[in-house]
């Protein structure tokens, strides 16, 4: 009997099988979309609009992702997800990329297995208080209640800019930003911190957004980017060169309006590989050689993308600062592709 | 193998011995489950390493880094203090709101359960609206309405509602005067703790008088006398060895004192008001379990109805509440996970929340959270089944 249990277990371990890490191009194709990782609903990164499409910054490079790929840039479905579960949701391969404003940080890059592809929006973490409370700087918040979304690096650095300060505070913790905005307007708490686009964002959608003032201080470096699982490096490239082609586009003036013409007629050979007139690019990624054609058409470039969601205009109104080209005074700065 | 088999099946194979076949067969089962869970877990982690993902429980002796909203009985600093002490907050905090809210549950429940029964129209509808709305909406909504509808349109803090001098209300909660011990302290505990072992002599002394002369001595009256007299004296004679810190408008909110968080004060409202629309039911139907017949009885015996209801009716109404009661304990202790919602800072919101995210290890933490929860509801288990075995009618 003793011999029947061994035998079990024996048996047991040998059928020990490892789930095949198959390429997640193929899955992809086979499947026939992108299933991308957003925000529950951040305006003007990701949020359903009015026809309950999902629109937003982040959203268009998902698009970029699927027109990339399939020369169609609609082939995408979205899954939203809470600053908590995102993480999770990427290890799972519940989705294929996550494009959900988050921050680029050591941990995450090493320890939770992901690879960020680059940085889509360089930003700094803020805070929001009521125009009413006449706090001018954060210095002077000491003995606030902070209302902070949770499983952010938001709230790493709230409690070391404070420690620093030597200042107290209470945090309250929230899943989803429309909570924390919720309980910032119910005057819950005195002060609503996260990236300073975030607050531009909720900003935008509160009743009386001229009630509100985003204080000076920047207190961190918020790299936010797309990110992929550690692992498959045809995908992450895939991903990283789909952000690249967007940012060299918009500095080489490739546009949606224009890149038909620039395919046609254009002499720069820089473009021209870019568009896939000449060389290979694309096949070296695994897509078709008009993939960064197809992004440009389809989303368009970095800038355009940026003014259609973000920019002055639109009820965010954030100034393109650190996010212009770096050759326009920003920090943008695309590897050439060649 | 040297385990043979007795000498009393002749010939046939030891698989035809229907009490060897039974054991063969359960050791299978054994052997499976346990081969499946080693499967599972192996599995896991080898798919952990291959994607790169630390496993193990290092992370616990890490600085945590955050900031903590609640944090009772002990120190926190986001710089030096580690996960294992978040882990710790946030099993206080639960447990805070678990005892509290098990406490303030049952209350509501036996007076509800009671008035429902009322032969009183107006005060016997009450109770069944009270019942059956509340039962009937699902907590997680309740716990909102209270948060976001109830305690957040209180007025703000600079025109907090005062109840005398220093007890404050407003949409940050509840402020009144805290006690700061000092030195000489510990003789009030003391006097605190004696009162109490001296009250539980009182009353078994109490009883052997009443067995013996039929004389009632008022049992709660004394207790609570010593009570509060010991600690007052104890409290005299070291000259008041504490300090009052009152609470004061502070820039943006009350500050010194003690106060409740809206967190705290909505997740302990919701859970014990909608567990004690079930308890109130349960204690209903034990108070109905019980034959109309004891209370003619006892009335007939010339007892009076309060001393029917207390010595005749609940002792033998509670056999049949504490065991659905011990469920809904377990219920409401499951159900303050919810306070992730509201922004309440038990266990599920920091460490299968914030920790989780920000060292990433989902399945250690969740692992332990799990185990957390599994603990104190077997221990809530084990408690009620020693009560009810304690009433439990014993047949002589």
């Amino acid at each position: 009997m003793k011999k029947a249990s061994f035998i079990a277990v024996a048996t047991a371990a040998t059928f020990i099988a490892t789930a095949a890490t198959a390429a997640t191009l193929d899955d992809v194709k086979a499947k026939g979309f992108i299933q991308c990782g957003v925000t529950t609903g951040l305006a003007g990164f990701a949020a359903p609009n009015n026809e309950g499409k999902w629109e937003g910054f982040d959203v268009d490079f998902c698009r970029a992702m699927s027109a990339a790929i399939f020369g169609d840039p609609d082939k995408v479905k979205y899954t939203p997800t809470t600053a908590k579960e995102r993480f999770t949701a990427l290890q799972s391969a519940e989705i294929d990329v996550l494009a959900r404003n988050t921050t680029w940080t050591f941990s995450r890059d090493v320890n939770l297995g992901f690879e960020f592809v680059g940085v889509n929006y360089y930003d700094g973490q803020g805070f929001m208080v009521k125009k009413a409370l006449g706090v001018k700087s954060a210095l002077e918040l000491s003995g606030a209640r902070v209302c902070v979304q949770s499983g952010t690096t938001t709230e790493l650095n709230l409690a070391d800019y404070f420690t620093a300060n030597g200042m107290k505070y209470d945090s309250v913790v929230f899943d989803t930003a429309d909570e924390v905005r919720e309980a910032y307007l119910k005057d819950t708490c005195d002060v609503y911190t996260t990236d300073q686009s975030g607050l531009y964002a909720q900003r935008s959608v509160i009743a009386d957004p001229e009630a509100h003032i985003v204080l000076p201080e920047v207190i961190s470096k918020e790299p936010l980017g797309p990110l992929v699982r550690h692992g498959d490096n045809q995908w992450g490239d895939i991903a990283r060169w789909t952000l690249n082609a967007m940012i060299e586009a918009e500095e080489l003036n490739v546009s949606s309006a224009n890149v038909d013409d620039l395919k046609a007629n254009t002499k720069n050979p820089g473009i021209q590989r870019m568009l896939g007139t000449s060389g290979d690019l694309g096949q070296q990624l695994g897509l078709s050689n008009d993939w960064a054609y197809n992004i440009i058409k389809n989303v368009g470039n970095y800038g355009e993308s940026f003014a259609r969601n973000l920019g002055e205009g639109t009820a965010l109104n954030i100034a393109r600062g650190l996010n212009a080209q770096w050759n326009k005074g920003g920090i943008l700065y695309a590897p050439p592709l060649r | 193998m040297t385990t043979d088999v007795q000498g009393s099946v002749t010939g046939d194979s030891i698989f035809r011995d229907p009490r060897y076949r039974a054991i063969f067969y359960q050791i299978l089962v054994i052997a499976l489950f346990v081969s499946f869970v080693w499967y599972v877990g192996h599995n896991t982690a080898i798919n952990l390493e291959k994607r790169g993902i630390a496993s193990g429980f290092n992370f616990l002796s890490q600085p945590a880094g955050f900031g903590i909203g609640i944090v009772l009985l002990m120190d926190y600093s986001s710089q030096t203090s580690t996960h294992l002490d978040v882990l710790i907050i946030g099993i206080i905090n639960t447990l805070a709101v678990s005892i509290s809210g098990i406490f303030l549950a049952t209350i509501i429940g036996f007076i509800f359960g009671v008035l429902r029964l009322s032969k009183n129209w107006v005060v016997n509808k009450i109770a069944a609206v009270y019942i059956e709305v509340i039962r009937n909406i699902p907590l997680l909504v309740q716990l909102m309405f209270w948060y976001f509808a109830v305690l957040s349109v209180l007025p703000l803090t600079k025109d907090s509602i005062q109840i005398g001098e220093n007890f404050l209300i407003n949409n940050r909660g509840v402020s009144f005067p805290a006690i700061i011990p000092s030195n000489g302290f510990w003789l009030i505990t003391v006097a605190f703790l004696v009162a109490i072992v001296a009250s539980i002599f009182i009353r078994k002394w109490a009883h052997k008088r009443q067995d013996l002369t039929g004389q009632v001595f008022p049992v709660l009256w004394a207790s609570i006398g010593l009570i509060i007299a010991l600690p007052v004296i104890a409290s005299l004679i070291m000259g008041n060895p504490f300090t009052v810190n009152y609470p004061e408008f502070g820039r943006f909110s009350i500050t010194g004192g003690w106060s409740l968080e809206p967190e705290f004060l909505a997740l302990l409202l919701g859970l014990s008001i909608y567990t004690g629309a079930f308890i109130a039911e349960i204690v209903r139907s034990g108070i109905n379990a019980v034959s109309h017949g004891q209370t003619e009885a006892a009335h007939s015996l010339g007892l009076r109805p309060g001393i029917t209801t207390r010595l005749v009716i609940l002792p033998q109404a509670l056999r049949v509440i504490v065991p659905p009661l011990t469920s809904q304990y377990l219920n409401l202790t499951k159900n303050s996970s919810l306070a992730t919602a509201i922004g309440y800072a038990d266990i599920t919101a920091l460490f299968a929340g914030t920790s989780l995210n920000q060292t990433g290890q989902a399945i250690e933490c969740i692992m332990i959270t799990m185990i957390f929860y599994l603990s104190i509801s077997l221990l809530i288990s084990m408690f009620m089944n020693w009560y009810n075995k304690r009433i439990a009618l014993v047949e002589r």
